[in-house]
């Protein structure tokens, strides 16, 4: 014990000395609400701040950074938006901003969600940067009752944990290497990649992978501290505060997460007739293929219905005409009589009828691209999830030319799946896209005002003269009328 | 009086035990083979296993202990699906005997078990207005479904619902690798093996811990037993890297799928007997060079007294294996790759990593098949003969067959289903039981010396 409190100690001051250099400020376990005073404007600009590095966290992830390059980003993005000329202001920073977005993400499930999963992930990176001795004082600081393996065991495990070192590529253990033995439970990321030895429900834990189980112990912690602050919030915050916390918070919520799409935009209705025509003329590639495979195969297997499924429900087909349209493919394969049986309970199920009658939301990029399609599966992001030679023939199909194509494939090798999208999106349509592709159903829209445009601007026998080429940043914030250049 | 109230009739005397008349009597001498509802009420009515099912569901928890949740039952969500299609959702029972007369009643088709929830399922839209009852689910069996379907790649011998004794062994394999992993990896004890009824099997996974995974932890150990990293629209299908495999799928390569794959899957399916075919084997070797050779190879047309089968595996085994390719880069694991692909389980796996997904109670009856979802004995899996299971239609002639003064064990004993429940009582549901109450015996216990401890201030 006197060795963990020295150590603690130790801890402290050299979290101190880091972040007098300037570099970053100690990693807070946010257990408790600060007892500061915050200016009404900090609180604001702070919660800002972080969403910035939340966002871009989110985005890193959702264009499959490596953990090397989420590690990289990471440190970007503290000494950009986090760090403060004064150390301990930066500590106060760190603590009022999170409290804050606390506030702010504790509303609704998905907000929950996302906050829980950008926060963690944040938290992960940090601790990974603090030293092997500082990692052990958080440990202790989260009091987990973790035991290291003694001698004799060790020997007994050590070809095995050998063989997992080796297989995930890392060097052999050496005898006085810390292993932490811990039911499996507790480390699901590690057993989900085969990164530890299991034995009869304990995995074994390799000192540099304590951060899955600190990370672990935070997310719990943090994710039942948002149900409770959202109960204070509903119950007492959001009245008492409702002429100075309340606006502030619900506009911070909004503005980064974007529309969900779930309710087709007004007078947006779509029949079953069109349904061919707009697949090819606005869907994106993952929704075009899926469909094309249903007319193909007459059937999808469950994550492409739901994908697929809830897209069509986004862009406005009512629960009636999505029964008729995968009626019309589905009976052709499994009869009508199968079809009403097995899969009709699913629509109605997706569009609230059912079950638990929860009005689901349709899939955005971060979901399709995140998703782990298997044998037999069409959903996912056709960028992501295809080898290189299906994607070229899919671009193809929606005629994209050679060059752009190159400029596409170039995008998906450096895993910007969604930047690619908005490439395709741009060389199908012959016009820009500067906010660039977030989510299946915007594509659908954003095409369909660039088509509804042209169609009201130009003649039917003028082409598009000249393919638009857009380099995707967010500088980039150039202004091209659609139809600007089909005028001439 | 009518046929159908007579029938009820005579369940209740069933029930009484006092069981005179037999089915016999209703139905004429020879049974047609199939499957239709006045087969499944007297099925429900004299063979199924109720009261073996209300106590595996309820976990211990109709016991008399004071540890004892008299509510556990409750909150299950049972759903059956009736003739005609109709699909009750959310049902739930309170005792042995609602369970017994609701099934035997509704006569369901298929009886599918979902999670046990926060609240009573069928009550939910009443606790939904108290606000503090959030209706969710709390416990559930880890699941996993796995289908032949999804094998159609590897299989030339049937496709789609077919079955046949060349490749019903694939699941024979997916049996043994997946049980062995979840008792010596994850330290699981109460597995229940099940017969799909037609095409596949089913896995139920029931130790306390195993049902109060969270979905995460669901989703980790279905990933754990992941290999397949393609789908449809990518060409690889299964990617070992690394220096060495993982102790699992080392054990799994050397104790099951490659003696599998060179002792059946080769002759059986003949997977490089033609160009097809070899094809296909041909393009999960990653480099062009390697694979022309063999091709060449197999494009000769030669005599052999040996099995084309295994002759053309032992030259791409050597060829693979011989220094002078040794140096290319990912060909160090093609060959268990390759093996990988033909052999190991492949599971459905949303069902797995949810709590809320519905699977088939055991011991229903398949509607196609007409088949019993009966239990499969993991450590005798490759005796077990998919096109020996019973039927219903089976069951019923030799209910016919043997007269009628009995009870209703023994009746079950003059069926071929008797094996099948004995089994399910002795080798599942009574170890299963006597760790349930340990386990609520010595949680009561530790919630009786908490309360002390905060007592004794």
């Amino acid at each position: 014990m006197q060795s963990l409190g020295t150590r603690r100690v130790n801890h402290q001051n050299d979290a101190v000395a880091v972040a007098v250099a300037g570099a970053a400020s100690p990693l807070p376990l946010y257990r408790s609400a600060p007892p500061l005073e915050v200016r009404l404007e900090d609180f604001e600009a702070f919660a800002v701040d972080r969403l910035r590095v939340l966002k871009a966290i989110s985005d890193g992830l959702s264009r499959g950074k490596k953990p090397e390059e989420m590690k990289n980003l990471v440190d970007e993005l503290l000494k950009t938006h986090m760090s403060h000329p004064k150390p301990p202001e930066a500590v106060n920073k760190d603590v009022i901003s999170h409290f804050v977005l606390r506030l702010v993400y504790c509303r609704t499930e998905d907000l929950r969600k996302w906050f829980l999963s950008m926060e963690t992930t944040l938290f992960r990176y940090r601790f990974k940067r603090e030293s092997e001795e500082a990692q052990r004082a958080l440990m202790a600081d989260f009091n987990l009752p973790y035991k290291a393996v003694n001698t004799a065991e060790f020997e007994s495990v050590k070809d095995k944990l050998g063989q997992v070192a080796r297989s995930i590529g890392q060097s052999l253990p050496t005898a006085d290497a810390i292993f932490y033995k811990v039911p499996f439970e507790d480390v699901p990321e590690l057993v989900a990649g085969r990164r530890v030895y299991i034995h009869r429900g304990n995995a074994y834990v390799a000192m540099n992978q304590v951060v899955s189980l600190v990370v672990t112990q935070f997310r719990s912690f943090l994710s039942k501290a948002l149900i409770l602050t959202n109960r204070k919030w509903t119950s007492s915050i959001k009245e008492q505060e409702k002429d100075r916390l309340t606006p502030i918070v619900e506009v911070l919520s909004t503005s980064y997460l974007g529309p969900d799409y779930s309710q087709p935009r007004e007078s947006a209705e779509i029949s079953l007739k069109d349904i061919d025509h707009l697949a090819k003329s606005s869907f994106p590639l993952c929704m075009r293929h899926l469909y094309d495979k249903l007319k193909e195969d007459h059937h999808l297997k469950h994550g492409g219905r739901m994908q697929l499924g809830l897209f069509l429900k986004g862009v406005g087909l009512k629960l009636d005409d999505a029964l008729a349209f995968w009626r019309a493919e589905f009976s052709q394969k499994v009869g009508a009589e199968r079809f009403e049986k097995e899969y009709a309970y699913n629509i109605r199920h997706n569009y609230g009828r059912e079950g638990k009658r929860t009005d689901y939301t349709p899939f955005s990029c971060q979901k399709v691209i995140s998703s782990t399609p298997g044998v037999g599966d069409h959903h996912g992001c056709p960028f992501r999830h295809f080898s290189e030679e299906n994607l070229r023939a899919a671009l193809g199909g929606m005629g994209v030319g050679n060059r752009g194509m190159d400029d596409i494939i170039d995008k998906v090798r450096n895993r910007h799946y969604q930047v690619a999208c908005t490439l395709t999106f741009e060389a199908v349509h012959g016009s820009s896209c500067d906010a660039g592709i977030n989510h299946p159903n915007q594509y659908f829209i954003d095409s369909q005002k660039i088509l509804q445009s042209k169609l009201i601007s130009s003649s039917y026998n003028a082409r598009p003269s000249r393919m638009l080429k857009t380099i995707i940043s967010l500088a980039n914030i150039s202004i091209c009328k659609p139809a600007h250049h089909v005028k001439q | 009086m009518n046929r159908e109230e007579a029938e009820n009739c005579r369940e209740d005397m069933e029930i009484d035990g006092n069981d005179s008349e037999m089915p016999a009597q209703r139905h004429a001498d020879i049974i047609p083979d199939g499957f239709n509802a006045n087969y499944l009420k007297a099925y429900y009515g004299k063979v199924f296993p109720h009261s073996d099912i209300f106590k595996w569901m309820c976990y211990g928890h109709d016991g008399k202990h004071p540890g004892c949740d008299p509510t556990y039952l409750s909150r299950r969500e049972f759903s059956f699906t009736l003739d005609n299609d109709i699909y009750l959702r959310f049902q739930s029972y309170t005792s042995a005997y609602e369970l017994e007369s609701s099934i035997k009643e509704k006569c369901p088709f298929k009886i599918d078990i979902g999670p046990v929830y926060s609240v009573n399922p069928a009550k939910r839209h009443a606790y939904a207005q108290t606000g503090d009852n959030v209706f969710t689910p709390v416990e559930r069996e880890l699941i996993f479904d796995i289908d032949i379907t999804d094998y159609d790649d590897v299989r030339f011998c049937c496709s789609g619902a077919d079955i046949c004794l060349d490749c019903w062994p694939l699941m024979t394999v997916a049996i043994k690798v997946i049980d062995t992993a979840l008792r010596d990896d994850f330290g699981f004890n109460h597995i229940l093996w099940v017969y799909s009824g037609r095409r596949g099997v089913h896995c139920w996974v029931c130790d306390g811990k195993a049902r109060r995974l969270s979905n995460e932890q669901r989703a980790a150990i279905t990933d754990y037993f992941r290999v397949y990293k393609g789908n449809e629209n990518s060409n690889k299908k299964v990617s070992l890297v690394g220096p060495v495999l993982h102790p699992f799928l080392a054990r799994s390569y050397t104790d099951v799928l490659k003696d599998f794959f060179e002792g059946k899957v080769l002759l059986n399916q003949n997977i490089l007997s033609t160009e097809e075919k070899y094809e296909k084997i041909l393009e999960m070797i990653p480099d062009e060079s390697v694979a022309a050779e063999l091709r060449g190879k197999w494009q000769e047309k030669r005599k052999a007294k040996d099995d084309i089968n295994v002759v053309r595996w032992e030259q791409l085994k050597s060829l693979l294996y011989s220094g002078k390719v040794k140096h290319i880069q990912g060909l160090r694991r093609c060959i268990e790759e390759i093996i990988f692909s033909f052999t190991y389980p492949r599971l459905d796996m949303e069902v797995s990593k949810h709590m809320n997904h519905l699977l088939k109670a055991p011991f229903c009856v398949h509607p196609k098949t007409g088949r019993v979802c009966v239990p499969i004995d993991p450590n005798n899996c490759e005796e077990f003969d998919p096109t020996a299971v019973p039927t219903l239609s089976q069951l019923l002639q030799e209910l016919n067959m043997s007269g009628s003064r009995a009870d209703m064990d023994d009746e079950l004993d003059r069926t071929s289903l008797g094996r099948a429940v004995r089994y399910f009582r002795s080798s599942f549901l009574q170890p299963l039981l006597k760790s349930c109450k340990e386990e609520i015996e010595s949680a009561y216990n530790s919630r009786l010396q908490q309360s002390k401890n905060s007592l004794s201030w």
